[in-house]
Formats: C-alpha cells, sequence, structure tokens
C-alpha cells in the first residue's frame, strides 16, 4: 500500500514539496486553484488576445484533443489500462453532434444534403430521427459512448481481460466502427463523414464571434473535467484506482472488485472522449472515419505519454504540445515534419520517460537535492518508471 | 486559511469562465450575414499561390506528382512574366492524407497566407472537407482530378473529368465493343460508390446486365474472394473503381486466376502512367483505361509539356491525367486573372466562362456555370513498355454536365 499513497501524493501538482501530509493536502488545495486560475487567465485572457480567429480556432481543436488526453489519464495512467480505441467514443460523441447540427442545418422535415445525393433515400432513417431533438443529441453525445464504454467494460474487465488483450480489442472496435461508417455511406456519409455543417444550434459557424465562443465554450468544458478529475484522482476510488493497478489480486483479496473499479475509470474516460468529439463538430467543422480509427486512437495515447500519462495536467499540455507541434512543424516543413515528429517522440520517451510533466520537476529537483532519484522515477509506481501493468513494447 | 484562499481563486475562476462564455455571442444563421471573405495580399510585385496536397500518408505516392506538376506550371509562368506582371510565390502544403487536416491547411492558406488560389486536393473526401472553408472565406480551389460528379461549388474550378467525360464514355466504348454484362469492383469510399450507383443506371437502360458488385476497404490487399466472385460471375468485363496499392493486389491475383485483357478485360478509371509502374506491366498488359490525356496523346503541346516535366523531375518520370488536369488548372488561373484583369475572387469567376486554353490534352474551355472544363474523352490501352496508348476518343470535347442532367437515364440520381 506505500506505493499506492507514495504514487498519489506524488502526482497532485507538479509542485508540493515533501511535507507532513496534512499541511501538504491543504497547500496542495491553494496551489491547484491557483494553477485553475493561472489556467483559465491563459485560455480566457491571453489567447484571444494574442491568437488570430485562425489560430484560436486551432487551439480550440487541440483543447478538445486534450480533453480525449484527460480521460486517457484516468484510464491508462491512473488505472493501467491502455485505452488504444478512444477514438471509438470520440467519434459517437462527434457523429451524435454532427447529426442533431445536421438535421437542424436541413430544417424540420428535409433530409441532410449527403443523403439526398447518395443515399437516394425517400425519408429520414429511424435511428437518425432521435437526434433532430437537441434534448436527445446533446445528453446522447456523452451517456451514449459512456454506455457503449460500460457494456464492453464489464464484459472485458469481469473476464479479466488486460494488458495487451485489452488493447488489441480496443483498436479492433475502432476498425470495426471505421468500417460501419464507410460502408454506410448513404446514411453515414462513409469516408467523407458528416461536414459542411453551418449553424450550431441557431448561431452561424462561419461568423468569427461565434467560433470565438465555441472557442471559450470548449476551454470552459476543459477545465471542468480537469476539475472533476482531480476531484476524483483524490477521492477514495481514485486511491483504489491506483491499487488497481497496481496489484490487481491484492485488491481483490481486500475484498474489492476490481473489475468495477476499472469500468468506472473507463466510462469515465469514454464520456470524457464523446464529449470531446461534440465539442470538435462545431469548432472544426467535420466529423469523419478518419478521425476515429486506429491511427487518431493511437495519436491520442501519443499525446498523453508525451505528457505524462500519469499526471493531471500532462496528458493535457501532452496533447496540445504534440498537436499544437504537428501543425508547427508541417507548416514549416511540409516535406519532412513527418520524420521531425517521430524523432520528437523518441527523443521524449528516451530521455524523459515520466513526459513533459516531469521536466519541472526534474528540474526543480536537481537543483535542491541533487542526490535524490528524479521526480518522474516517484511519479510513476515502483519507482522504475514504467507500469507493472503496462505492455511492454508499448 | 489557505484553504478559504483556495476555494475563492476557485470560485472566481469559475465565474470568470462562464461570464466570458456568456459575454460573446455572434451572428444567428438566419442573419445571412456570413462570409465577409478574405482578400489576396496583392500588394507587391508577387502573388501568392496555395499548393495542397498530401506529401505524406497514403495518398503521397500520387498526390506528389501533382505538386511537382503544378510547379513546373508556376515556373513557367514566371519565367514568361508571370501573372499581370506579378511573379507566384507558391505556398506548399502538407494534407497528410487526412480530410480534417485539408480543412485546417486550407484556412491557413487563405487567411494567414492570403493566397490568390489554391490548387489540390485529391481524394473526394478531401474536396468534401475543404469545400465549406473556399466558400465560406470566398476563396477559388482548383481541383485537379476525375470525380463522381454531382458537385457545383462556386469557389471551386473542376479541371479533372466528370461523370459523363470518363466514366460513361468508357461505358459507351464496352456497349459498343459489345460487352453485355459488367462486373463492378471498388474501393469503398465515396468515389467508386457513387460512380457505380451512375454505372447500374446506365447499365439498366442500355441493356446491359451488372453480374455483381464488390468494394474493398481503402488500402486492402485481399483479392482472393473478390477474384473468385468475378471469375465465376463470367462477366464480359470488369468495370474497376479501386485506388491506389489496392490494384497492385488486385491485377496480381487476376493475373494469376487466369484472367486476363482477352477472357474478361478490365477498365479502370483510377490507374494512370504512374500507377501502371507501380502494378507491373505483366499484369496489365492490354487491359483498358478511361482518362481526358495520356503521356502519348499526340500534339506539339504536349510534347512540349512531356519533355519540360522529364527535364525537370527526370526522364523516368512519367505524365498523367491528373497531373496534366493540375498544370491546366494554373494555367486557366492565369487566363482568367488576365481577363478579369484582376485577382478578385468575383472577377476572376465572371471572367471565366468561355476561357479556351490548347492544354496537353487538346483543346479545353472553362464552362462558366458548371465551373467544369469541356474535354476530350480518350479510353487506352495498357502497352507493354508501360505506356498507355489511345485506342478510341470521343472526337471532340465534352461539356461537362456533373449532375447528368442531359441523361433521360440519370434522372433520379441527384
Amino acid at each position: 500500500m506505500t506505493t499506492v499513497t507514495g504514487a498519489t501524493n506524488a502526482t497532485d501538482e507538479p509542485a508540493a514539496p515533501p511535507q507532513p501530509p496534512a499541511p501538504r493536502r491543504t497547500g496542495g488545495r491553494a496551489r491547484t486553484a491557483l494553477g485553475f486560475a493561472a489556467g483559465a487567465a491563459l485560455l480566457f485572457g491571453v489567447a484571444p488576445l494574442v491568437l488570430s480567429d485562425f489560430r484560436l480556432a486551432l487551439l480550440a481543436k487541440y483543447l478538445c484533443v486534450a480533453m480525449v488526453a484527460v480521460g486517457i489519464g484516468i484510464a491508462w495512467g491512473r488505472g493501467g489500462m491502455l485505452t488504444l480505441g478512444q477514438g471509438v467514443f470520440f467519434g459517437l460523441g462527434g457523429y451524435a453532434m454532427a447529426m442533431h447540427l445536421k438535421l437542424a442545418d436541413a430544417g424540420p422535415g428535409a433530409l441532410p444534403d449527403f443523403m439526398q445525393l447518395y443515399g437516394q433515400l425517400d425519408e429520414l432513417p429511424w435511428w437518425w430521427r432521435p437526434f433532430a431533438s437537441p434534448w436527445f443529441a446533446l445528453p446522447a453525445t456523452v451517456l451514449l459512448p459512456m454506455a457503449v464504454a460500460f457494456g464492453l467494460g464489464s464484459l472485458v474487465f469481469r473476464r479479466r481481460v488486460r494488458g495487451a488483450y485489452f488493447a488489441i480489442l480496443s483498436q479492433a472496435l475502432a476498425a470495426a466502427m471505421v468500417i460501419l461508417l464507410v460502408g454506410q455511406q448513404g446514411t453515414t456519409g462513409g469516408t467523407n463523414g458528416l461536414t459542411d455543417i453551418q449553424g450550431f444550434f441557431g448561431y452561424d459557424l462561419d461568423d468569427p464571434v461565434n467560433q470565438r465562443t465555441v472557442y471559450l465554450l470548449i476551454a470552459a468544458a476543459l477545465l471542468a473535467l480537469l476539475a472533476g478529475a482531480r476531484q476524483l484522482i483524490r477521492s477514495r476510488y481514485g486511491e483504489l484506482l491506483v491499487a488497481v493497478r497496481d496489484g490487481e489480486e491484492r485488491v481483490r483479496f481486500l475484498g474489492y472488485d476490481p473489475a468495477t473499479v476499472k469500468v468506472v475509470a473507463y466510462v469515465v474516460a469514454a464520456g470524457m472522449a464523446g464529449l470531446a468529439g461534440a465539442l470538435f463538430v462545431p469548432a472544426v467543422g467535420i466529423i469523419s472515419p478518419a478521425l476515429i480509427g486506429i491511427v487518431p486512437s493511437i495519436e491520442f495515447v501519443i499525446g498523453v505519454a508525451v505528457g505524462g500519462r500519469a499526471t493531471l495536467l500532462g496528458p493535457v499540455l501532452g496533447a496540445v504540445a504534440v498537436a499544437w507541434a504537428r501543425t508547427a512543424l508541417s507548416e514549416r516543413f511540409p516535406g519532412t515534419w513527418t520524420y521531425l515528429q517521430g524523432l520528437l517522440f523518441v527523443l521524449v520517451v528516451a530521455f524523459l520517460p515520466g513526459g513533459l510533466a516531469s521536466l519541472w520537476a526534474l528540474a526543480r529537483n536537481r537543483r535542491a537535492e541533487p542526490d535524490r532519484p528524479p521526480r518522474w522515477r516517484r511519479v510513476l509506481p515502483s519507482g522504475r518508471g514504467r507500469t507493472r501493468t503496462e505492455v511492454p513494447a508499448a | 486559511m489557505s484553504l478559504f484562499r483556495g476555494r475563492r481563486i476557485l470560485a472566481g475562476a469559475m465565474a470568470l469562465i462562464a461570464a466570458s462564455a456568456l459575454a460573446a455571442c455572434g451572428s444567428k444563421t438566419s442573419d445571412n450575414t456570413s462570409g465577409t471573405g478574405v482578400s489576396a495580399d496583392v500588394s507587391g510585385d508577387t502573388v501568392k499561390v496555395g499548393l495542397l496536397n498530401s506529401l505524406s500518408g497514403t495518398m503521397a505516392i500520387s498526390e506528389v506528382t501533382v505538386r511537382d506538376s503544378i510547379m513546373l506550371a508556376v515556373e513557367e509562368i514566371n519565367a514568361a512574366g508571370g501573372v499581370l506582371g506579378k511573379k507566384i510565390v507558391p505556398v506548399g502544403e502538407d494534407g497528410a492524407s487526412d480530410w480534417p487536416t485539408f480543412a485546417e491547411k486550407a484556412e491557413k492558406l487563405i487567411s494567414e497566407d492570403r493566397v490568390a488560389a489554391v490548387f489540390g486536393c485529391w481524394t473526394s473526401a478531401s474536396r468534401k472537407a475543404v469545400k465549406p472553408v473556399f466558400e465560406k472565406n470566398k476563396a477559388l480551389l482548383f481541383y485537379p482530378v476525375q470525380y463522381e460528379g454531382l458537385e457545383q461549388s462556386p469557389y471551386i474550378f473542376y479541371t479533372g473529368a466528370t461523370t459523363n467525360q470518363q466514366i460513361v464514355p468508357g461505358l459507351d466504348y464496352l456497349k459498343a465493343q459489345g460487352k453485355k454484362s459488367v462486373y463492378l469492383v471498388g474501393s469503398d469510399y465515396v468515389f467508386p460508390r457513387t460512380a457505380n450507383k451512375i454505372i447500374k443506371a446506365y447499365a439498366k437502360a442500355n441493356g446491359m446486365t451488372v453480374l455483381g458488385e464488390d468494394y474493398a476497404p481503402l488500402g486492402s490487399t485481399e483479392f482472393g474472394t473478390i477474384v473468385n466472385k468475378v471469375k465465376s460471375a463470367k462477366a464480359d468485363a470488369v468495370f474497376n473503381t479501386l485506388n491506389g496499392d489496392s490494384n497492385v493486389a488486385f491485377f496480381k491475383e487476376y493475373t494469376s486466376a487466369g484472367l486476363n485483357a482477352a477472357s474478361m478485360p478490365v477498365v479502370s478509371v483510377s490507374i494512370a502512367e504512374e500507377e501502371v509502374k507501380g502494378i507491373g506491366t505483366q499484369y496489365l498488359k492490354d487491359q483498358l483505361t478511361a482518362w481526358n490525356y495520356y503521356q502519348t496523346t499526340p500534339g506539339g503541346v504536349n510534347a512540349k509539356f512531356v519533355a519540360a516535366y522529364k527535364a525537370k523531375y527526370g526522364a523516368d518520370k512519367p505524365t498523367s491525367d491528373p497531373m496534366e488536369a493540375a498544370y491546366v488548372a494554373v494555367y486557366l488561373w492565369k487566363a482568367m486573372v488576365t481577363k478579369a484583369g484582376s485577382f478578385e475572387v468575383e472577377k476572376v469567376r465572371a471572367a471565366a466562362d468561355g476561357i479556351t486554353y490548347e492544354a496537353p490534352e487538346g483543346l479545353v474551355t472553362v464552362d462558366g456555370p458548371t465551373q467544369h472544363i469541356a474535354k476530350t474523352a480518350r479510353i487506352g490501352k495498357v502497352g507493354a513498355d508501360g505506356l498507355i496508348t489511345e485506342v478510341w476518343n470521343s472526337g471532340q470535347p465534352i461539356k461537362p454536365d456533373p449532375y447528368l442532367k442531359s441523361y433521360p437515364w440519370a434522372t433520379g440520381l441527384s
């Protein structure tokens, strides 16, 4: 159990110096509040002032990826489940939102443009109909992914599937979803996905002012998710989740059901991905199978790994950094950027296994106590810089 | 104490979030005020154009050749004095074979680089992804690839073939050859599915039977089942809308199943000279293709184009239909701008109708209302040397009809 408490305390904010437990908690809380205030000031104040409309829209897109990353941070970083199929939940949320917006654009009783083109349908398919109502579509963006995750998670974790098998299963699910969407071109838009979304609950998405509002909405959602994730991580449940990650059998012997613990984390991560997908649609104006298949699912995880999976802020920083680097590198070096991006991943994994979040702590530690092991070794469980439940090759 | 302070800061932050999220509200969809448009930056003695192709990912192999071809046209135009006295500065972006990335890069080219026009996109999905971006910003895209039709955006010029300039002539050719039944094989995405819908409507009206229709996922290399089905269906011909790598696997399987151009010819609409090289001529010998241009197309203009391309990129590099259409697109844009006397998008669009250009493929004419171009259809046969030689052409340029309105059998398709 020492590992458990050690891991949790060390991962709060990458700040608090070692102190007796009680004062540290409250100190951490003030620090977190300050951190949130700083984050809010940055996202709501600085970013809209400094960035052009185009760059702000890009940031909105990055923040959506960051929301998925917060969920992966919980499921993988804290729970040890390598979720290589988050694209599915991102896609469910995105499609639910896009279906509603397409129907709203088409107007009551009319078919969305692509259905007239490819489907030659006379009327809306039955499974599209409920999405005409925002009261169904909006909750569905989050609840649908959660329901799917619950069903899958219950089956998989009760049967004690884990490690590589779970990762492969996640991937298979992502692949299956893409094949399904592409095959049903008449009703799903096929490879094109759902594009050309004009309005967002009556507001014209082409208007820069409205785009800005969508950005603010996304930033607010991200901060809210972070606050929620922090609560979850610090709760009794959060401790239990880490315990399951580090010693599932031991937790079972203590009388807990590890499957339930894992399902909850998986469902929460799915809900976060669903919300991210739903907000991605008005920000970018497109959802397509290319965004939810195996490759984007892996890219979500790469962002988390680069940022530092076991920390609260690491996944967010990593996701934004990776997405930003992708844009910046591909604009500067259109011909060779993929190599540079690959190199970046290799460097981070090789020299900074704790992720970007460990960078600051590392520097701080070195300065304070040169003999102590670097902080990332303490951030990750077992002091080996590697989780035991992790797939070795990942 | 510190606990209390912490809460206050948190509450303050949350209030700030709520306030700023509510503060900004722009125009409603009903206002109809959207899209003021970004005007191109032509203040200096240069004009920027955007090049939007996939330089990485599965589509890179095809799209890089288009990029090369656009660069050739830009260099030629610059060497001849530019457009309206301004030198063209190409700004390249990588679409990365990823449709949302295409949309992101299109937005960047328009609003950050303020280009006068963008040349590029290959797959229909990438075009569908960027279409709203160009319409919102009232900017111009020149799309150089044959496609499935049923589209007509006011801000896109389509310099590749639409269905009545490629697929319909291909079917006419098969019919004239006495083929009574076809089998449809395609990649699973929008172009093949839409093309096959058109083929089925054509077949129904022209007394042909469609014996089967199969789709393989993009990039799939498993064709054992499909080829077996094709073989046992004993169709007179196969209409192939497979894209990219899948063609390699399909034709190898096809040949090893004992099928060939004599026993069951295949008409392909996505195999050009570049792809023939990749698949191997031994698998493709005498198979048919439907395009508007081949490297072997006769004429001085083409000889000059092929020579210039080989001089710049290497003697072993073939030229193909999409490359030629991209090259033509740059020259057509130049002609439109020159006629309009301005880089302004609306003036360029207004000047477009009736512009002609002596292209490597022959004379092309811009059709103002559809913003497509009239092109000559050409059926070709793959030779042992890897080049494609024409066996039939439509004799004159075919007027574009993206919605197939002039074909009675096509009513109800769009």
